[in-house]
């Protein structure tokens, strides 16, 4: 049964400033922009929100654009939180630096998804089949937060602390992503229910250069990033050397759209596809 | 003439629903409406030993001791209750109504609401089930001779899972109670099904409940028999409130709590010479009826009755079963048994080619039914059994023969299927409907009076091109009455592919009948002198057309239209999934009144089977549905339907208007066998569906492995 309209509450903050300050007096209100999970939960009544910040108007949050953080330090691609999808596809620089991103962000959902829904949605969402959190795993990404008083970066990798949690406080915005320079080549596969309109059963998204980086989704409570994986082919592993950690890395289960046998046997083949296309 | 018939002329109903003008149940309004919403059990088993309500008295709450007439849902069997009295046997099964003049009053009403339950184990293996709500026995020949003539025996087992009709408008009907009557508008295939039922549970006479179809936004058989039970809660609130009740169900609702197709277990034996033809077959098919009978045993019987497709065998025995579950009631879905039987023949035949090292098009050549041969029922086929006719121009049309030697032994295959489908009410079941249609002439032409609803499917447009033709008349002066029971005579049900050919029929005979009275008076002038005029037709059967329900023999259709889709897919090595690539879809229908729409049905229904084959997979946990969601229960998007070629051949039906028989179901028998045989070709063993990429992981045998395992 859906949720009630009349029993929810809606604060919309016109500036990131007011926004913050309103979470720092009410931690409680839950942070939305495109609402494309929102409005699910709320609609089978598996959400248990009922006040929330809308955060859609911040055109301030929403730029993509190369920046230097540090003086000394190479420019990043950052996202802001609000970029949606198709503001992703859109991005010339997107597809230059992140062209696996790009990849991503065209199989999400169609496109009135690809419309509304945000990368700042996606992380804040934590859900383990989030299709954009492989990518920016793979990609050494950092996560920009605010809080009326400050500012802090969390690498990709230390995000998420279980399943559907993170180290987000419940007063900080994600404001950002950033990403550093890839070197090497990018490849992404997602694995769905169907070629549109799906969810991930599995997908990866792997770098291949001096560095290999590798990160899979859906196989786990949160994004796995398959270190032992990646490092065995850095060092010159053969492929089933590999394909035997990274059935150690992961803990796929069975659920509705997929078995834990399948996911096994999947990502062990994807990641013998990521190796082959990207000699 | 032949002026409307075979044109694609504009749909009747095309204007209202493109502009949005067209009135869905949900637009409907009436003063002092209520809101109504039903609460289910949560348990598969047991019986409620106590209720706990915690509702303010400004809701109106009803259980079965609110019904005034007889509280059972009038179908076949009257076993299933329309709100439960304490026994519980699935999930969702419905026990109390609450109505509310607030709609959103009624959100999350369900927490509100508890029953102790004294719980019983649950059964959910049909193989398991000590209740059989029907069984059916067909035999012809002697089986045993049939098998002693044989070189060697071919056995395989099939299993077939839920599928969900999804129309995309979810159930829905408003109750309006008046003095000592009650109306029924909703979204529903079937009136006078409604209105029989409504009678039962009301207790009021006949001509006291009207049932009236608002627009309806597909059915694909759901609304066949769940609106009656629907249609009977609304009803029970309006009446204990004395106010119009509305109850519309959302998608999850819809999903849970009503019926989907029966899954099906179907076992072969059969019997074949060296040289591939088919000399005995034993077929034992099992039908998971769910918890209550509703349509069980009819579906059992089409499925029985189409268990050894299109081919001739003169020895034979098929055995069926409709066995009871705890799970929410299986029910009509286009096809209606023969889809799951058809996929078990079909699929058995291409294992059968691969064991007497035949290519499966020469084995489907060698036994295809000829005219003149007989079925399985001992029905002798007319001229127009078009099973060869399909097969070769599927066969020319998709290139198969080159496709499937260069496909060998490649991640690409290709595979067939032929198939049939009975137009119209199984055996005596259209003289028992006796059906009635009624065409009354306007000043300006002519209304057609019947109770065969528009779905989307075309009803209104296609009904009034026969009429048109058949008075002589332009297309555009033919009207349609909405189906209302206090204003159109009973022609049955909108189900079994039997509109056309049998109500079309009726109507054309009426047509014909008013086109005599006119005499060369136009409509106007014989409406000036002798006002408004009514003629109505009755159902007759074909001269010598003989159905014995004992025995289950002889004629079991009026006429059967035939099929045959040639499946070209993909396997992608590294995940399994299954990309078709293009079906060609051959049909041979007797004659496309409208051929777009015909087409229509032919494409929608090819790819609601490849959805059957792949996609669509009911997940029962605990008698439950887990993915009762549109995010998780996967129907084909557009890119996932392959190029589907239709190719339509007609050979009139003699005693069809203009010679057309049935479209609407046919064409979901075909795509699941043809799927699962060009896997096969790609050296999958798959012989459940859908075929997941999950279960094809689980399938791969090499060829070889095949041969010898086949002889088991």
């Amino acid at each position: 049964m859906p949720a009630g309209a009349s029993a929810l509450s809606l604060a919309r903050p016109r500036t990131l400033k007011a926004a913050l300050a309103l979470l720092a007096e009410d931690p409680e209100l839950m942070p939305i922009a495109g609402c494309t999970d929102v409005f699910v939960g709320l609609h089978f009544g598996t959400s248990g929100q009922r006040r929330f910040i809308d955060l859609w108007g911040l055109d301030e949050l929403r730029g993509i654009a190369l920046v230097r953080p540090e003086p000394s330090e190479a420019p990043v691609l950052r996202i802001g939180a609000l970029a949606t999808y198709t503001d992703i596809i859109a991005s010339a620089l997107v597809r230059r630096r992140l062209p696996m991103l790009v990849a991503a962000a065209r199989e999400i959902g169609g496109a009135q998804i690809q419309n509304r829904g945000t990368l700042g949605g996606n992380v804040a969402n934590a859900s383990p089949a989030g299709d954009t959190l492989p990518v920016l795993a793979a990609a050494n990404a950092r996560i920009v937060l605010r809080s009326a008083g400050a500012e802090r970066r969390v690498a990709m990798g230390e995000y998420y602390t279980g399943y559907r949690t993170s180290v987000r406080q419940a007063h900080e915005l994600i404001t950002a992503v950033e990403i550093p320079p890839v070197a090497g080549r990018q490849w992404w596969r997602k694995v769905g229910t169907r070629k549109a309109q799906a969810i991930s059963k599995i997908m990866m998204a792997g770098v291949r250069g001096p560095v290999v980086r590798i990160a899979i989704g859906s196989v786990a409570p949160t994004v796995v990033v398959a270190d032992k994986t990646a490092r065995c082919l850095s060092a010159g592993g053969t492929l089933a050397e590999a394909q035997a950690l990274l059935g150690d890395e992961i803990t796929p289960i069975d659920d509705v759209r997929s078995t834990r046998e399948y996911r096994h046997q999947v990502a062990q083949n994807l990641l013998a596809q990521f190796w082959r296309e990207t000699e | 003439m032949g002026r409307a018939v075979g044109t694609s002329v504009r749909r009747m109903d095309g204007d209202d629903k493109v502009t949005g003008a067209a009135k869905y149940v949900d637009d409907l309004s009436f003063p002092d409406m209520l809101f109504g919403a039903t609460i289910r059990s949560t348990i598969s088993c047991g019986e409620i030993v106590n209720t706990h309500i915690g509702l303010p008295p400004e809701f109106v709450v009803a259980d079965h001791r609110d019904i005034p007439g007889a509280n059972h849902v009038a179908l076949i069997d009257p076993d299933q209750p329309c709100l439960a009295e304490g026994p519980i046997r699935h999930y969702a099964e419905p026990v109390l109504l609450v109505a509310h003049a607030d709609r959103r009053a009624l959100f999350g009403v369900e927490a509100r609401i508890r029953f102790d339950y004294r719980e019983r184990t649950p059964n959910y293996d049909p193989e398991r089930s000590d209740t059989c709500f029907k069984q059916i026995a067909i035999d012809k020949g002697d089986l045993a001779r049939g098998f002693g003539d044989a070189d060697t025996v071919i056995e395989g087992e099939y299993r077939t899972g839920h599928q969900e009709q999804l129309y995309i408008e979810p159930n829905g009907v408003i109750a309006v109670p008046g003095d000592g009557q009650i109306t029924v508008y909703g979204s529903l295939q079937c009136p006078y099904y409604v209105h029989k039922a409504l009678v039962v549970v009301t207790g009021l006479a006949p001509a006291r409940v009207r049932v009236v179809q608002a627009e309806t936004g597909g059915g694909f058989g759901g609304k066949e028999e769940y609106p009656s039970m629907l249609a009977c809660h609304a009803a029970i609130l309006a009446i204990k409130s004395g106010r119009p009740v509305k109850m519309i169900y959302d998608r999850v609702e819809d999903l849970l709590a009503t019926t989907k197709r029966h899954p099906s277990v179907v076992r072969h034996r059969t019997g074949v010479t060296r040289d591939g033809r088919m000399t005995a077959m034993d077929i034992d098919v099992v039908m998971d009826g769910g918890g209550y009978a509703t349509l069980s045993a009819v579906v059992l019987s089409r499925g029985v009755i189409h268990a050894a497709g299109p081919y001739r065998c003169d020895h034979l025995r098929i055995r069926g079963r409709a066995m009871m579950t705890n799970t929410p009631p299986n029910g009509a879905f286009r096809g209606f048994g023969a889809p799951q039987t058809q996929f078990a023949i079909e699929a058995h035949i291409d294992r059968m080619a691969g064991a007497l090292g035949l290519d499966p098009l020469r084995l489907r050549e060698i036994n295809a039914l000829r005219p003149g041969d007989t079925t399985a029922t001992g029905q002798t086929l007319g001229k127009d059994a078009s099973a060869l006719p399909v097969l070769r121009e599927a066969v020319k049309r998709s290139g198969y023969k080159q496709k499937r030697r260069a496909w060998q032994g490649t991640n690409r295959g290709i595979g067939l299927s032929l198939f049939f489908h009975g137009s119209g009410f199984t055996g005596a079941g259209e003289v028992k409907l006796a059906s009635k249609a009624s065409l009354e002439l306007t000043a300006t032409g002519a209304r057609i009076l019947v109770a065969s609803t528009e779905i989307g499917q075309g009803t209104r447009t296609m009904l009034a091109q026969i009429v048109a033709d058949a008075m002589a008349l332009p297309y555009s002066s033919i009207e349609v009455h909405a189906a209302d029971t206090d204003a159109v005579p009973d022609s049955g049900p909108t189900v079994a592919s039997r509109t056309c050919m049998i109500v079309g029929k009726l109507l054309e005979r009426c047509a014909r009948d008013l086109r005599r009275k006119l005499g060369k008076l136009t409509p106007a002038e014989y409406f000036t002198r002798h006002g408004a005029v009514v003629v109505t037709a009755q159902y007759e059967p074909p001269p010598g057309q003989v159905w014995d329900d004992q025995r289950y023999a002889g004629d079991a259709y009026g006429s059967y239209a035939w099929g045959c889709n040639v499946v070209e897919l993909e396997v992608d090595p590294v995940t399994f999934e299954i990309t078709p690539t293009h079906v060609t879809a051959v049909a041979e229908i007797g004659r496309a009144i409208h051929p777009v729409m015909a087409e229509g049905q032919i494409q929608g229904g090819t790819a609601q089977g490849i959805g059957y084959a792949l996609l669509e997979e009911v997940v029962m946990r605990d008698g439950r549905m887990a993915n009762a969601q549109l995010t998780n229960y996967i129907i084909p998007t557009p890119m996932d339907a392959p190029l589907i070629d239709v190719a339509m051949i007609e050979r009139p039906y003699a005693h069809g208007p203009f010679g057309a028989k049935g479209v609407g179901e046919m064409p979901i028998d075909g795509p699941a066998p043809a799927v699962v045989n060009a896997l096969r070709h790609c050296g999958f063993d798959v012989r459940a569906i859908p075929a997941t990429p999950e279960r094809l992981m689980a399938g791969k045998l090499k060829v070889e492995e095949l041969a010898v395992e086949s002889f088991s």
